[in-house]
């Protein structure tokens, strides 16, 4: 080794167990809370669908146009009933998932299986007295979320994408294609596509699907002389409030998803207690 | 760690996660069934209608379409043909005999012909309907406004809600008759009008022939068909389940503008 010439600065030790404060306790509360409330929602919302299950672009759902989407049963001359899903015009059977499922071994005509529902079984004044009742927990801990994640720097600091992280996009989604996870420093910030997946459900999908939960009211609908046109009507506003629920389970899914292979004790500590245990760069020959 | 751990540690988790939401499913299975739960779903009702209110206005409008907007038919929902003697008399006569009576805190009851409420002050109107099942229907409604309907009988002062009485027993034993109720704020708005006429005939048995409620604020079950009687009462605790209305009695909300 040569004396004279610069020494590369050593990496610093990050012994094993260090862990350091990933989430604010905040953020932790906010996010269990939006996990109860979003959960209720669908569940409730699935309900709420099963009481007329199918979708419609317009203002109206006797228009002379057919349903886009239309789950259903049919029984046959053996009276054997079979469930079905239309989409765009193409039937599918769906016998046991969408149309007819069992629930404790008995068949059911239901549009979601009963294991997707709450309450369990069609019973639309109840779906919608959860759905009412959790839409305003969703809503007030949402804009609790929004106004923390400014007024703390959050969104500015953690969330906004830098300059450095749009030049690493590309970089970023062969990262996650080949599930190469960030490791020492790069693992304690959000990396590009994590923050504008946050950002597009924050800023983008949440506040639709509320906006078009809003559309569904007779009374919010006398606004501006029926703003709910602007999407196409109210039975639009309903298709785009249900493509949007199931974007967020989508969106869910990954998330899931990215726990578990990132960590999933490691990431679920970091959002309960707010410690994460920094990943170790790999060591390279 | 070998596969044989992994595939046993991921069938552990999913095991995990299954009885996780079924005890979740489970568990809201039994607070919709308890006595409380439902009760503190329930304040978000009184919220919803004071926002709703606030945000649009007291005298908001329900939107209108054109003709180019009318469901070609428009759906029946509901009772279709009231299972009622004394109905299906009046109806065999063409509504000849009809009366709507009305009632309660006024300072002059009386009754009107279907003659009566046609030379009342009336409006026509293109609507949508939205039915709390999530569907919606357009259609032409001409009626007589109901604040007109009021004027001609004086609430008294105590008067807070309209109850409307309707023709169509809801259970196997024509007992149950419909009712609904609504507040003088809609009462007295512009658009609220006793149908006698849909898309330009004479209102159908199908769609509660020969008077049908239009409160276009609110979801479907608010518009009572076949109604025979209209009640201003201070308070509707002592009418039905004392839930302002047959649905509302079977746990649906009362203030359905949402």
């Amino acid at each position: 080794m040569n004396d004279t010439s610069p020494m590369p600065a050593p990496p610093p030790a990050v012994p094993a167990r260090d862990l350091y404060r990933r989430h604010a306790l905040p953020v932790r509360i906010m996010h269990w809370i939006n996990v109860v409330a979003l959960t209720v929602m669908l569940m409730s919302g699935l309900c709420i669908f099963n009481s007329h299950p199918a979708l419609y672009w317009g203002q109206s759902s006797y228009s002379g146009r057919p349903a886009w989407l239309e789950i259903g049963a049919t029984q046959d001359a053996q009276g054997r009933v079979s469930g079905y899903t239309r989409l765009l015009g193409h039937a599918f059977d769906t016998t046991g998932v969408l149309g007819v499922s069992t629930d404790d071994g008995q068949m059911y005509v239901q549009g979601f299986p009963s294991w997707l529902t709450v309450p369990s079984h069609q019973w639309l004044a109840m779906a919608r007295a959860w759905h009412f009742f959790f839409a305003w927990v969703f809503l007030i801990n949402g804009l609790g979320y929004v106004a923390w994640t400014i007024a703390s720097r959050h969104l500015a600091r953690d969330l906004w994408p830098t300059r450095s992280d749009l030049r690493s996009f590309g970089a970023s989604i062969v990262d996650h294609l080949r599930f190469r996870h960030p490791a020492g420093e790069a693992a304690k910030r959000y990396n590009v596509l994590q923050k504008f997946a946050y950002l597009a459900v924050v800023f983008v999908l949440l506040p639709l699907v509320i906006l078009m939960g809003f559309g569904l009211s007779p009374r919010l609908d006398t606004l501006f002389g029926g703003w709910v046109g602007l999407v196409g009507g109210r039975q639009s506003a309903r298709s785009i409030h249900f493509i949007i629920a199931w974007t967020l389970v989508a969106f869910v899914a990954v998330h899931v998803f990215e726990v578990i292979v990132t960590g999933l004790w490691n990431n679920l500590r970091s959002m309960i207690t707010g410690r994460y245990r920094v990943p170790q760069e790999a060591v390279h020959d | 760690m070998t596969d044989i751990d992994r595939g046993a540690r991921r069938r552990f988790l999913g095991r995990v996660a299954a009885s996780l939401g079924a005890i979740g499913v489970a568990g809201c299975d039994q607070l919709s069934q308890s006595d409380w739960f439902p009760r503190v779903l329930g304040s978000a009702e009184k919220l919803n209608e004071r926002v709703a209110t606030l945000v649009t206005g007291r005298k908001a409008m329900a939107q209108e379409f054109t003709p180019a907007d009318l469901s070609p038919t428009f759906r029946s929902n509901g009772t279709s043909n009231p299972d009622n003697p004394a109905y299906q008399a009046l109806a065999a006569s063409g509504f000849a005999d009809y009366r709507l009576e009305v009632a309660g805190l006024v300072a002059r009851p009386r009754s009107f012909s279907l003659a009566d409420l046609h030379a009342l002050p009336s409006r026509a109107q293109i609507t949508r309907h939205d039915c709390v099942e999530g569907w919606s229907a357009i259609g032409k409604w001409k009626g007589a406004k109901l604040s007109a309907l009021l004027d001609a009988v004086e609430p008294t002062a105590k008067a807070r809600y309209v109850v409307f009485r309707c023709a169509d027993p809801m259970d196997d034993d024509g007992r149950s008759p419909y009712y609904e109720s609504i507040d003088m704020d809609d009462a007295y708005h512009v658009q609220t009008i006793l149908a006698y006429d849909l898309d330009d005939r004479p209102l159908p048995v199908a769609n509660g022939a020969p008077i049908r409620l239009r409160v276009e604020r609110q979801l479907g079950y608010k518009h009572a068909k076949y109604v025979m009687r209209v009640e201003l009462v201070e308070s509707f605790a002592h009418i039905g389940g004392g839930n302002g209305g047959y649905w509302e009695d079977q746990g649906y909300q009362w203030y359905a503008g949402i």
